[in-house]
């Protein structure tokens, strides 16, 4: 089935597309601080913080 | 080091929230129409663009790419820049996408009104707009990650890394599934057969639910949950890992809309296996948003916002625990083809869609025009209503798939089927009733939103350009050792952009070509022939009308089924059928082996007044066919695409359809005309009928031969 090897490959041209991603997410230090960014999003309104 | 100025655009925000509402109304409505007419069957009006096989693809393309559709730019545009402290990357794409997307869904509800489809289910809109939607979806990539590029936060918080997953995944399935062979401006045919055509069209129907339903409101929950309730994230680190389990895992599960279907069984495992995954993903993803509000549940009693997306949640994670069941062959077995799927997607579209729009409206609205909402008590009636409507919808439709599917499976003692299809229908019409006072609930709530939003923005003043200051990112990250090749492109977005398509499009070219080239190896069945002029034209009918909406061509290898209607179905038997034509419901009984069960006078009485041969039925009437001509120019054209899609017509058979449509036309009036049915022979209904007596007929002929 021809069609199984086309999805085969372009399922696995999106999970190396994530892979490549998420290795550069690693490298780019995404990770390195699991907690400010959780806290930084909350805070970045000026006017409309009640 | 200095601030910048910049500001926010609100403008398309406001843009794609009025957008949200009003499509979400008519999407809606559409779909409460389509829900009464399988209970008063005289809605369909007897007239071709308000019949049930039209309005439910008006329904489901809206709810999903209109209102959700516009519900995910709307959140993405606005958080999108305040989590990159950046304004939209380009105000022109901005509009170019709005309008762009505003004149697909017009013009794509126009066309499915005026029956132009593809017959492949939220995959319905025709090449043209198939084009437009690449197109536009280029734009939005292109807008989005230009603002990403341009930020003035370095660390990308875990909503952008849904936003870009979604992007990457609906590019890709888009296309893929996309692929067809254009007849004329409005018609063409899918490039894949057969079970190829189920399994491309599944792998995209069900990933349409995960990077379209799914993936871009997880991002929208993961910022705008924590906004409304002020509180950080439950756990950050789980958010990531959420994130890349979940779009790892999602590709896959598509083949469990095929299960016991002619697809390799190998494949209809694969499909189960990646669902029951799925379970650990979405469940942990669901438990992260709830537990965000640990410690502000007292607020839950009185915010009206925050009940929307918990209850949003809760039936995320209802729908995200039903679907691996769902999975399961042997449940399956039960709830495919009822409504038990129509109740699952509701969980998820009126529950986890509808609510979390709903709370990021209430929410956004009166932020964008900095004021109050205007009744926070209409806010929480709205929340009851529509809660009261999910139950009102779904409860019923679970008890009428249960109710059904037992009837179908029942025998006698004596070995024949218990039910005649007819009264397992007519049986859960009082539940389909009671569907629509449900669907009529959750539509009021949303007009009492509509007004209340109304109100508030009446009274708000619109801040288009909203005044931001940030630092700017540093230009020189500090990089420890040797700089990656990669910091180049992350600083020169328009490049990083184009390289971005041509890295997606060089896979799908790479995939593609060897794909068509290589002819399939599905088992064949030599006595399956293709399809005649006269025959190609009828199905295109059966397509226009919809009928695969509430009709399936599959027979499952079940005792009941092959009772009821015959052998069960096999791969080879549908290597001619581009598209596919298997459905996925049966409000209708199964006609895969519908030819030569009744004769001719039968269909032509049928389908002129369905209660005339059926009582009690729910079918709508279709006079139309009765006066519509066939365009007979088309024909050489059809048969042309056909042979280009591997459907072996002989060389120059264009010369002898006209001769072979107009003698088999002949022959079917001449039958007609015995029973006292007169009727012209280049009327659509003689082609319908041509059609629906070949269907399934082509493997008895083998049989007769052994």
């Amino acid at each position: 089935m021809s069609v199984i090897i086309l999805l085969l490959g372009a399922s696995l041209i999106v999970a190396l597309f994530f892979l490549f991603a998420f290795i550069w997410s690693v490298k780019d230090g995404q990770y390195e601080d699991d907690f400010s960014p959780a806290h930084r999003m909350l805070f970045d309104d000026k006017t409309d913080n009640e | 080091m200095s601030l910048e100025k910049f500001s926010y655009d609100n403008r398309t925000v406001k843009w794609f929230a009025y957008a949200t509402m009003f499509w979400g109304l008519v999407g809606m409505l559409a779909g409460l129409w389509a829900a009464t007419a399988l209970v008063y069957p005289d809605l369909n009006l007897g007239y071709a663009p308000t019949t049930f096989g039209r309005l439910r693809p008006v329904h489901t393309n809206a709810v999903i790419f209109a209102f959700v559709g516009n519900g995910i730019f709307m959140g993405v545009y606005y958080s999108l820049q305040r989590l990159c402290k950046a304004r939209m990357f380009s105000d022109v794409l901005s509009k170019i996408h709005f309008w762009g997307w505003q004149a697909i869904i017009a013009g794509g509800a126009l066309t499915l009104l005026m029956g132009y489809t593809t017959g492949k289910e939220y995959a319905e809109l025709e090449w043209p707009f198939d084009i437009a939607i690449t197109l536009i979806w280029l734009v939005f990539g292109a807008n989005m990650l230009g603002t990403i590029l341009r930020r003035r936060v370095s660390h990308l918080y875990v909503a952008i890394w849904f936003y870009i997953g979604t992007w990457v995944a609906i590019a890709m399935l888009h296309i893929i599934n996309s692929f067809e062979m254009p007849l004329s401006l409005f018609k063409s045919y899918s490039w894949y057969a057969g079970v190829q055509d189920a399994l491309v069209q599944w792998w995209y129907g069900h990933n349409a639910v995960a990077f379209f339903l799914t993936t871009p409101y997880l991002g929208l929950m993961y910022y705008f949950i924590p906004k409304a309730a002020n509180r950080p994230v439950y756990s950050y680190r789980w958010s990531i890992i959420h994130f890349w389990a979940l779009i790892f895992i999602y590709i896959w599960a598509g083949p469990h809309h095929l299960l016991y279907t002619a697809l390799p069984e190998w494949a209809q495992s694969l499909g189960t296996v990646f669902s029951i995954m799925l379970i650990a993903p979405s469940w942990g993803g669901m438990l992260n948003g709830l537990l965000t509000l640990r410690g502000a549940w007292d607020r839950v009693r009185e915010d009206a916002i925050l009940k929307f997306f918990v209850v949003a949640l809760t039936c995320y994670g209802m729908a995200t625990f039903e679907g691996p069941m769902l999975s399961l062959k042997n449940v399956n077995a039960i709830s495919h083809y009822t409504d038990w799927t129509i109740a699952h997607v509701h969980v998820g579209a009126l529950g986890w869609n509808g609510f979390l729009t709903f709370g990021i409206l209430y929410w956004m609205i009166p932020r964008i025009f900095s004021t109050q909402l205007y009744s926070r008590k209409w806010a929480n009636t709205h929340f009851w209503i529509g809660t009261l409507g999910i139950i009102f919808y779904v409860i019923p439709l679970y008890w009428a798939a249960f109710t059904q599917s037992m009837m179908w499976k029942q025998f006698t003692e004596e070995g024949t089927l218990k039910f005649q299809f007819l009264e397992t229908v007519t049986t859960i019409v009082p539940m389909y009733a009671l569907r629509s006072v449900g669907g009529l609930l959750y539509i009021s709530g949303l007009v009492l939103m509509i007004v209340n939003l109304a109100k508030t923005i009446r009274r708000g003043t619109f801040v288009a350009d909203e005044a931001a200051e940030a630092p700017p990112l540093a230009k020189v990250t500090a990089t420890y050792g040797k700089a990656h090749w990669h910091n180049w492109i992350e600083r020169r977005p328009v490049q990083m952009v184009i390289f971005s398509l041509v890295v997606v499009g060089i896979g799908g070219i790479l995939e593609m070509v060897p794909t068509f080239l290589v002819r399939s190896n599905i088992p064949t069945i030599s006595s399956v022939k293709p399809y005649t002029p006269l025959e190609l034209h009828g199905r295109d009918i059966y397509i226009r009308e919809g009928c695969y909406t509430c009709h399936s061509q599959m027979i499952r290898p079940f005792r009941d089924e092959v009772a009821r209607y015959g052998d069960y179905s096999k791969a080879g038997e549908f290597v001619y059928d581009h598209p596919f034509q298997w459905g996925s419901k049966r409000t209708g009984p199964d006609l895969a082996r519908l030819g030569g069960k009744y004769p001719d006078s039968w269909h032509y009485n049928h389908m002129l007044d369905p209660v005339s041969m059926s009582p009690g039925s729910i079918m709508p009437p279709y006079p139309w066919l009765f006066d519509n001509r066939v365009d007979k120019g088309k024909t050489p054209a059809m048969i042309n695409v056909m042979r280009k899609l591997g459907v072996p017509y002989p060389e120059g058979y264009e010369q002898q359809a006209k001769a072979d449509f107009d003698k088999q036309a002949g022959q079917i009036a001449d039958n007609l005309k015995r029973d006292k049915l007169e009727i012209p022979a280049d009327r659509e209904i003689v082609a319908l009928i041509a059609y629906l007596q070949r269907l399934g007929t082509d493997i008895k002929v083998s049989e007769a031969k052994n």
